[in-house]
């Protein structure tokens, strides 16, 4: 199993990672000692409390903030040379859509930044708005639409220029739950279909589970990972695999490790 | 209500001030297109061309930022009725030197509200502008200065009656024998109240037509902000 895996080179790969913020109160260690190795088309979970580093480590992966110690590869480069080379699309917690432009507007946005030609940006953009099922919506203003709406098209942006990494910081956080499980079923389904590699950042047990083929277990203060979780439930997945036995089951490590990283303190 | 009265020569009947109007249009347009469109609107465009590229250049460089803010700041601060006299003789009694004195009074609440708006943009949207790769200048013009609109307008909004009072008060230390504030000066001084509120009339009518022009231009740029939704 492992070795199938790592028979193309490791997408990210950290060792030794450390990294401090400087504040006013003095230093905040915000990651430490991570060695975390994510492979081609991997689905990772973070899941940790709040404060634990999940959002410093995929900001560190997208080259937004800098680690102070260790060292950190992005498709074997420094996350700054992988920035400039377009290795990833990034969605926060909030859509982040330009309000002054339309749907479609706010999906060019990137590829105009990075000098797609025009012919090429519209297919581009007509395709990804299929891919998020909002045909027909890229006329609209972010603010005529629904917030998870909102959600898809920032999905669909980040998705236009074809990185095959995909960072996602909580993005169905602020969605009901209903919404939230229809995402996490078109996030699984476009996974499948692009294979690319995809870091999640979540709170929620069971949707770590649901998605992920590893999940990484983090605890606060300092920021740490305390479990790393290989999912044996296959890539196929209906909504009802949730009921399943070993979806239980890891349910309950992940929940464990949790409980474990808050014992330590 | 007697000691309210007021003498018809301070305040005359309005039918009085709509005949005078209507008898000196001649005169009346010749002081509107020297103050307003020889000295107030070139002042205006000049002075929030100057807010608008100084703004700019402040983004660019904290060591200006610390320099030209302050700079402005005392500009701003000093008081027309010392800042007019200079500047007329600098720039001689015609339209000019009044031009000089709106760009002075426009400049600075454009460049406050320009360089807070372009601080406006939230840190989500400059994060997702730099995950593309995306230079200054793109960030510039695709991001922050849109983001700035609002702000913008503000400041074009203020400034616009700043630049009304500008180019009539600054006639008062010394203008050509015709102009807003040259008319409004002489005819008090002759008890021709009359034509001294035809010409606050007109002033009125030209600052709301300025202001109107720039909410409607507002309107249509930054339709998209939570205040002009409908
Ligand atoms: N720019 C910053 N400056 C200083 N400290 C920071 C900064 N960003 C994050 N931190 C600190 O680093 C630690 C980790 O923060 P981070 O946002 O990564 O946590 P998180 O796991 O994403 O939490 P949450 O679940 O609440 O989003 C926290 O203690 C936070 O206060
Ligand atoms: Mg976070």
């Amino acid at each position: 199993m492992k070795d199938t895996l790592n028979s193309s080179p490791p997408v990210i790969e950290a060792r030794g990672l450390n990294l401090v913020f400087q504040t006013a109160d003095g230093p905040v260690h915000a990651l430490k000692d991570l060695n975390l190795t994510i492979n081609r088309g991997d689905f990772v979970s973070f899941i940790g409390p709040s404060g634990c580093g999940k959002t410093t480590f995929l900001r560190a992966i997208a080259a937004l903030e800098h680690p102070t110690d260790g060292t950190l590869t992005v498709n074997g480069m420094s996350p700054d040379e992988a920035r400039k080379k377009r290795a990833y699309g990034y969605v926060f917690q909030a859509a982040g859509l330009y309000p002054w432009r339309t749907i479609s507007g706010n999906i060019r946005l990137p590829l105009e930044i990075m000098g797609f030609s025009k012919a090429d940006q519209d297919a581009r953009v007509e395709r990804v708005l299929d891919l998020v099922e909002l045909s027909g919506f890229g006329k609209k203003f972010p603010w005529q639409l629904s917030g998870g709406m909102q959600q898809r098209a920032s999905i669909a942006r980040a998705l236009a220029f074809d990185a095959d990494i995909l960072l996602m910081d909580e993005p169905f956080g602020a969605l009901d739950e209903i919404v939230r499980d229809r995402l996490n079923e078109e996030v699984l389904k476009l996974w499948a279909r692009t294979g690319k590699t995809i870091g999640f950042v979540t709170h929620s047990i069971p949707e770590a589970v649901y998605l992920s083929t590893k999940i990484v277990v983090m605890s606060p203060r300092p920021g740490r990972i305390t479990d790393i979780i290989d999912s044996p439930l296959p890539k196929e997945r209906p909504l009802d695999i949730r009921d399943s036995r070993e979806f239980i089951e890891i349910a309950h490590r992940v929940r464990e490790g949790l409980r474990a990283g808050h014992l330590d303190d | 209500m007697r000691g309210l009265s007021v003498p018809p020569v301070i305040l005359p009947a309005p039918f009085a001030i709509a005949a005078t109007i209507a008898g000196s249009l001649p005169t009346l347009w010749q002081d509107f297109a020297q103050t307003i469109l020889k000295g107030a609107i070139p002042g205006f465009l000049i002075g929030a061309g100057a807010a608008f590229g100084v703004a700019i250049a402040i983004d660019r460089s904290p060591f200006l930022q610390r320099g030209l803010l302050p700079i402005g700041n005392f500009v701003a601060a000093l008081p027309i009725v010392g800042l007019a006299p200079i500047l007329v003789m600098w720039f001689g009694f015609d339209w000019q030197s009044k031009a000089a004195v709106v760009v002075v009074m426009v400049f600075f609440p454009i460049l406050v509200n320009l360089v807070a708006g372009l601080q406006a943009s939230e840190r989500m949207q400059r994060d997702l502008m730099a995950t593309w790769g995306a230079s200054y200048w793109q960030t510039l013009v695709k991001l922050r200065l849109p983001a700035a609109m609002p702000f913008l307008f503000n400041g074009l909004k203020i400034a616009s009656t700043l630049a009304l009072i500008g180019a009539i008060v600054a006639e008062f230390f010394g203008s050509p024998i015709y102009g807003m504030g040259f008319r409004i000066s002489t005819e008090v001084g002759r008890l021709g109240l009359d034509m001294v509120w035809a010409t606050i009339a007109v002033a009125a009518l030209a600052g709301s037509a300025l202001y109107g022009m720039i909410s409607l231009i507002e309107r249509w740029v930054t339709f998209w902000h939570p205040s002009q939704r409908h």
